[in-house]
């Protein structure tokens, strides 16, 4: 056993931690820190200045991608790293729907144009994606979608609603999965894989309001939106095996290690300024034990995920045991966000940032936790709920 | 970066699943502790004719020089045969502590013996009232001449039995929970001055109380510095602790396979009760609480563990986190079998006992979380107010 990282790999992530202290721009980190204590929202040039900065070094926003696509091919240890650093320094999260899901679709399916057309844009953050999946009906059993795409001539044309589609009020882009055949044998024969420019007439997106005040998520609705035949990726009727094939790439980074660990850290430090029977909340032995645990499932879980890492640098993974990272990796960012709530006591009450009020009260590092807490109840429910991941683990691994 | 066996480690770990397999099988376990003595001193021989016996002790006296992953190793496969012989009181921990505070003639003269499996020692340091603290010592020794007399009282003293001499910490100055003023004693077991009294353990181990009146030691086989012993008990019993925690993972992972193959076997209502998604679930989840236990356990194992703190840490780290996959793996498995889980006969409910008492063994959940964290939670750095926070 040795958990060292090689020669090669300590110098890559000096490299990478110098590029980030040289090139993470100060006035993001502002603009963000100032929206985050107002409890405002980021906007596209927050969500994507990042983004487009690291586009322009070696494809490292691609860090998965092959290098003949422009991507940095990094190593599953160099990606694991990566993320570490970038988790540390507390960097914006890259949008995952160009880069992790619809890119590796389009370079392993889809033909040279399509290729040539999308790649760069993914790429350099220039075009902002979203991801049509989810239906009204059709949540955790995604093959029953009913969004149906009619070929007429050179045309799809689409016709629907898909919803929980994220961020889609700054997409350029959206990938879709439609139903192209009703009459298939099992639903999942039936299914095409879409991608349609979200200017095209006949869409129609309308926020979702959370139950944090935010707008994260939105409907979109298809009215006869003609889609040339050319956006469709690989064959009529093969979307499904895309699908699944996009879900496996998903996965990467899905336990959060490095962010949970990081918000730890910083819930220790509220706990050490917050007051509790007359010593800090830190002293308070039901605070620190609650924390202690938080840190025991964290550590565990990043042995897990390093594991996991061996596995996939020796070729051999990762399998459906992902899914018991994304079970774990959820329930401990659930379990941050409301100990980042609890520290705080009475000030988890104001809603800030709203059109409510322009007051700003309660210490800076209080506003919006309970916002944290509220949104986070999604974690365990988007991406395959953590009931879903269970039946995968009980089907994949445990062969029941 | 890996978790890989070196080709060694390897041919250990086949080894002793080997003798699990073919010398250790449910039925001669069972025979084993339905015995008087509760152990089969010819597995000892065949312990020490594998190497086992010299595992963790310096190739100078003859050991392997293993590590904290071949201890690891032995103890796991241990688990999954519940193996009753003394292994980790006797070598792990009372070999443990005469490898690191013996003086080289003490060294050369016990080590050989321990390895060739003549000699066994285990350490008596518990007492009735310390509960998990190791320097709350009350067995006083005092001195007499060149000798000290030993008087006190030695709480569950496992596998002392079993074996042919016995180290006893006592205090030769301080309160009676002061750190330092502990003293360690080498002394054989059937010396006058002990009386044992024997019995077995829920989980069909062996233990015995230490009665010590008016013993006489001779001021030569003090183990390590008078009165400075308690970080060599501490550091011991943390790479004891490790080494029960593979144990643990061993049994767990019986636990958790040996429930899975029960649920698909188990047909209720014209179907597997695996059929059902309740129990799918429940199933799920305690193959991640094991995965889990076995990250923790991997995190301990290579973890620096020669400087302190982080040794401290690893120990109880693991020990805390393990200590609950103990209780739900376990308590899920028996309500599984349903029946067949609370009965004597079948093994299920064996080492579901067993890993409980591992659970209570050199301090259960609650100690270890406080332990760590009192190691974790003393350096705060004072929060920047400008940084905003960032949870998402």
């Amino acid at each position: 056993m040795d958990t060292a990282f090689s020669s090669e790999d300590l110098k890559f992530q000096s490299d990478v931690r110098e590029f980030i202290s040289n090139n993470y721009p100060k006035e993001l980190k502002d603009s963000i820190g100032a929206k985050r204590k107002t409890g405002k929202e980021l906007s596209r040039d927050d969500l994507m200045s990042w983004h487009k900065i690291l586009g322009k070094h070696n494809g490292w926003s691609a860090p998965g991608w092959p290098k003949q696509y422009g991507g940095a091919e990094f190593s599953p240890t160099q990606k694991y790293i990566f993320e570490q650093e970038c988790a540390r320094a507390e960097c914006q999260y890259i949008m995952p729907f160009g880069v992790n899901m619809v890119g590796p679709v389009i370079y392993t399916f889809g033909n040279d144009e399509q290729k040539a057309k999308h790649l760069p844009g993914i790429l350099s953050g220039d075009v902002f994606w979203c991801q049509g999946y989810s239906e009204p009906g059709s949540g955790s059993d995604l093959a029953s979608l009913k969004t149906s795409a009619v070929k007429e001539g050179d045309h799809y044309v689409v016709n629907g609603q898909k919803t929980w589609t994220t961020l889609a009020q700054h997409a350029d882009w959206i990938f879709c999965l439609v139903r192209t055949n009703p009459d298939a044998e099992k639903p999942q024969q039936g299914i095409s894989f879409l991608l349609i420019d979200m200017k095209t007439p006949g869409i129609t997106v309308r926020p979702i309001k959370l139950m944090d005040g935010s707008h994260e998520v939105n409907e979109t609705w298809f009215d006869n939106v003609k889609v040339p035949v050319e956006n469709l990726i690989g064959q009529e009727n093969m979307g499904w095996t895309y699908a699944k094939f996009l879900l496996a790439h998903e996965r990467s980074g899905i336990a959060g290690v490095a962010r949970s660990k990081k918000a730890l850290e910083r819930i220790k430090q509220i706990a050490s300024a917050e007051m509790s029977y007359g010593e800090p909340l830190i002293q308070d032995p039901a605070f620190k034990s609650k924390i202690a645990n938080a840190e025991l499932e964290l550590s565990s879980l990043e042995y897990t995920e390093l594991r996991t890492l061996a596995k996939d640098s020796a070729g051999k993974g990762p399998g459906p045991e992902s899914s018991l990272l994304k079970i774990k990796g959820t329930d401990i960012q659930q379990m941050v966000t409301e100990l980042a709530m609890e520290a705080v006591g009475y000030y988890a009450n104001p809603h800030l940032g709203t059109t409510l009020s322009n007051e700003y009260v309660g210490p800076d590092y209080a506003t919006n936790l309970s916002g944290s807490y509220f949104n986070f109840r999604k974690a365990s429910i988007y991406g395959g709920s953590n009931e879903i991941q269970r039946n995968i683990i009980a089907k994949m691994v445990l062969g029941l | 970066m890996n978790f890989d066996y070196t080709e060694e480690q390897t041919l250990l770990e086949n080894m002793v699943t080997s003798f699990v397999r073919d010398d250790y099988d449910w039925d001669t376990r069972c025979s084993i502790v339905k015995t008087e003595e509760g152990w089969k001193e010819e597995n000892w021989k065949k312990f020490a004719e594998l190497g086992l016996l010299g595992v963790p002790f310096d190739e100078d006296q003859g050991g392997l020089g293993g590590e904290a992953t071949d201890i690891m190793i032995v103890m796991e496969q241990f688990g999954k045969g519940l193996v009753v012989e003394p292994y980790m009181p006797s070598i792990i921990l009372a070999g443990g502590l005469i490898s690191k505070l013996g003086s080289a003639d003490q060294k050369n003269s016990i080590i050989p013996e321990i390895i060739s499996g003549d000699r066994r020692y285990v350490f008596a340091y518990a007492e009735p009232q310390s509960r998990f603290d190791l320097f709350d010592v009350k067995c006083s020794a005092t001195l007499d001449g060149d000798n000290y007399i030993i008087n006190g009282f030695k709480s569950v003293v496992f596998g002392a039995g079993m074996a042919t001499h016995l180290i006893i910490s006592a205090r030769t100055d301080g309160d009676q929970r002061s750190k330092s003023g502990i003293t360690l004693f080498l002394v054989d077991i059937k010396s006058d001055g002990i009386t044992l009294q024997n019995y077995p353990t829920i989980d069909e181990y062996r233990a015995s109380e230490v009665v010590i009146e008016n013993l006489t030691v001779s001021k030569e086989n003090i183990l390590g510095e008078l009165g400075n012993s308690y970080e060599a008990i501490e550091e011991q019993v943390d790479l004891s602790t490790i080494a029960i925690c593979s144990e643990a993972v061993g049994i767990l992972q019986v636990l958790k396979d040996s429930t899975n193959d029960y649920c698909k076997n188990r047909k209720q209502f014209g179907q597997s009760i695996s059929a059902n998604q309740a129990i799918q679930h429940r199933l799920v989840d305690m193959m991640i609480e094991y995965e889990q236990a076995k990250s923790i356990l991997y995190m301990a194992i290579t973890a620096d563990l020669s400087n302190s703190d982080e040794r401290r840490k690893a120990a109880s780290a693991a020990k805390a986190r393990i200590g609950k996959a103990i209780k739900f793996v376990g308590e899920n498995a028996i309500q599984l079998h349903g029946g067949m889980g609370v009965v004597d006969e079948y093994m299920i409910s064996h080492f579901f006992k067993r890993a409980t008492m591992i659970g209570i063994l050199f301090g259960n959940v609650d100690f270890h979380m406080k332990r760590y964290t009192d190691l974790t939670q003393s350096n705060i750095q004072s929060i920047n107010e400008d940084d905003g926070i960032n949870l998402s």
